[in-house]
């Protein structure tokens, strides 16, 4: 440690010491890995198992099959003028011979959004609670989220080397705020009147937030999910700095060949990709997809078997 | 019902209710007889030293106007503001010395609540809504579908627990909400400016129907209200609250004919005091 510290050094500021941040905080970071190690080495293998065998399982059925797929999830999901949407998207991406590619990207995305969201909705609760955690978690969104994004795959790729993993672990801290963030306001935003009914009619915390707060809530919760998942799907790409593999790698293979063609299909299906997700995930909370239809329908069942409908 | 029994429902000694960053030293400022006023920059004394009992069955009517304190007043009495300094009693259980469990067990069993923009809960059908407090207690899926059907017609909504509250009108929400409080089956019923936010003529309504279901039920009921004639109308008894304090409590009668002070004598100087009945047994 003493060896990094040159006190000498001369700054720009006459008189101001060059003070060595940089290798300070390496050697918390070394001193933090080497601690929790076996947390690193489990972490690791997880995602990368669960990641690995994600993208395996899109990679097994024929691309149309799958696309088809898709295209019926946007329906489900929308409507038939997603499912319309979806169409074009899927056959640029196969037509561009980047569906393997984009499958990898997609995985990584998959999985580390859902990271990003056990993590961030939690906590996003907690913070909405409690201002003693809202207040310690804001700084720390503020830091992850205008720390130049490439800066995290450094110690991404120092903790779990070149390869999945290390796209996943820079992709969740990039995609996490909004995740916290929205579930925060969506709690804090729920017309407080009801939540005093709640009380007024001796809830439990746990009651009030699972039976008034969450419900009303879902729709900025949403928001806030979507937003996870668009973030993600840029840093993924970023991820093939650090060989996470899909279409990240091609972009990034692209660069260092200054292969314009290369990087501009790539990057279209990263557009393709991100069309799709988006529109998909913006419909989940509004309520008017087919699915949202069919739950209804479904609750309706369920209100008459409890309600008043004979009454 | 049971107002054999001397208990009262509903007993409050010297409360306070201080808001800001320090609310003992506000109160500890006001009992030396700083005026509220001048202590504006510490907070709000929004409740000072308000004392009253409440006999089982009686409409207690809360009346003053808005700042006065009186939904501030009406939520120490359920602990959704906790009382700064004085003490609350419940059916005998204090609740200022409670914990957070002993407390959500007194609300269930004893304390329900009307609010004046209804608080439904809007992703629930109006069934739902009234079975809230029956749900929270974890009675069986077919004890709060009866009680549910039970309260909503009692309000005059049968047939429409199926219908989210949105599709309601306003008063037909407020039924829902008195329905909820109804299913609730508690001996008391706070109900916070309820009838404030609807048309003068559906006021009217909710008021006869409080009226007529309160012959049969006999709950206790705190009642806030800044309209006068709403007060004279539901009131057993009134308490007038004026910058926090409770400047006169009595009955309308007492209120119209011997007024404390300036303030109360203006507020009831249109008040005709024959249209009232005089108070038979009540002093």
């Amino acid at each position: 440690m003493s060896e990094n510290i040159i006190l000498a050094q001369e700054t720009d500021g006459a008189g101001v010491p060059r003070v060595p941040y940089g290798s300070w905080l390496e050697d918390a970071f070394d001193w933090l890995t080497s601690t929790f190690s076996a947390v690193v080495d489990g972490a690791d293998a997880a995602l990368s198992t669960v990641s690995g065998g994600l993208a395996d399982l899109l990679a097994g059925p024929d691309a149309l099959v799958l696309a088809l797929i898709f295209v019926l999830v946007g329906w489900l999901l929308r409507d038939w003028k997603m499912a319309l949407l979806a169409i074009p998207l899927m056959v640029f991406i196969i037509s561009a011979d980047q569906w393997e590619n984009a499958m990898e990207t997609l995985a990584l995305v998959a999985v580390a959004a859902v990271v990003a969201l056990i993590i961030g909705i939690p906590l996003g609760v907690l913070a909405a609670k409690n201002s003693m955690v809202s207040n310690a978690v804001r700084p720390v969104m503020d830091l992850m989220q205008t720390m130049p994004a490439l800066v995290w795959l450094i110690p991404a790729m120092a903790m779990f080397g070149l390869g999945m993993a290390a796209g996943i672990f820079a992709t969740v801290i990039f995609a996490l705020p909004p995740g916290v963030r929205l579930t925060e306001l969506a709690i804090r935003q729920v017309d407080q009147e009801v939540v005093e009914a709640g009380h007024a009619f001796g809830s439990t915390p746990w009651q009030i937030l699972m039976r008034i707060q969450l419900p009303l809530a879902t729709k900025t919760i949403m928001a806030g999910v979507n937003q996870v998942i668009m973030l993600a799907l840029s840093m993924a790409v970023f991820g093939g700095f650090v060989g996470a593999g899909g279409l990240g790698n091609e972009v990034s293979r692209a660069i260092n060949t200054l292969d314009l063609g290369l990087g501009l299909e790539a990057g279209l299906c990263v557009v393709m990709l991100a069309i799709y997700l988006d529109r998909v995930t913006a419909s989940i909370g509004s309520g008017g997809s087919l699915a949202g239809r069919l739950l209804r329908t479904k609750g309706m069942g369920f209100r008459k078997a409890t309600g008043l409908a004979s009454a | 019902m049971t107002s054999s029994t001397a208990e009262p429902a509903v007993s409050v000694r010297n409360v306070y209710k201080a808001f800001g960053k320090r609310p003992q030293e506000i109160v500890r400022r006001v009992k030396e007889g700083t005026d509220r006023s001048d202590l504006k920059s510490l907070g709000t004394a929004a409740v000072i030293d308000a004392s009253f009992d409440i006999p089982p069955g009686e409409i207690f009517v809360v009346m003053g106007l808005s700042g006065s304190g009186k939904s501030t007043l009406i939520r120490t009495l359920n602990g959704l503001q906790p009382p700064t300094d004085g003490v609350v009693e419940i059916m005998g259980q204090d609740i200022t010395a409670a914990s957070p469990a002993e407390l959500r067990a007194i609300r269930r069993e004893h304390l329900a609540m009307v609010f004046q923009h209804f608080a439904l809960l809007p992703h629930r059908t109006v069934a739902q809504n009234a079975a809230y407090a029956l749900e929270v207690r974890g009675e069986s899926k077919e004890a709060q579908r009866q009680r549910a059907e039970e309260a909503l017609a009692m309000v005059g909504l049968d047939g429409w627990g199926d219908h989210r509250p949105d599709e309601l009108s306003g008063g037909m929400r407020q039924r829902v909400g008195l329905a909820r409080a109804l299913a609730a089956d508690t001996d008391i019923m706070l109900m916070d400016e309820a009838f404030s936010a609807l048309d003068p003529l559906i006021r009217r309504d909710m008021q006869t129907q409080l009226l007529e279901l309160q012959k049969d039920l006999g709950k206790t009921i705190i009642f806030i209200t800044h309209d006068l004639n709403e007060a004279i109308r539901l009131g057993d008894r009134i308490a007038m609250m004026k910058d926090g304090r409770i400047v006169q409590q009595g009955t309308a009668y007492d209120l119209v004919t011997q007024p404390a002070d300036d303030y109360v004598a203006r507020f009831v100087e249109e008040i005709d005091p024959a249209s009232i009945p005089a108070p038979g047994g009540a002093a």
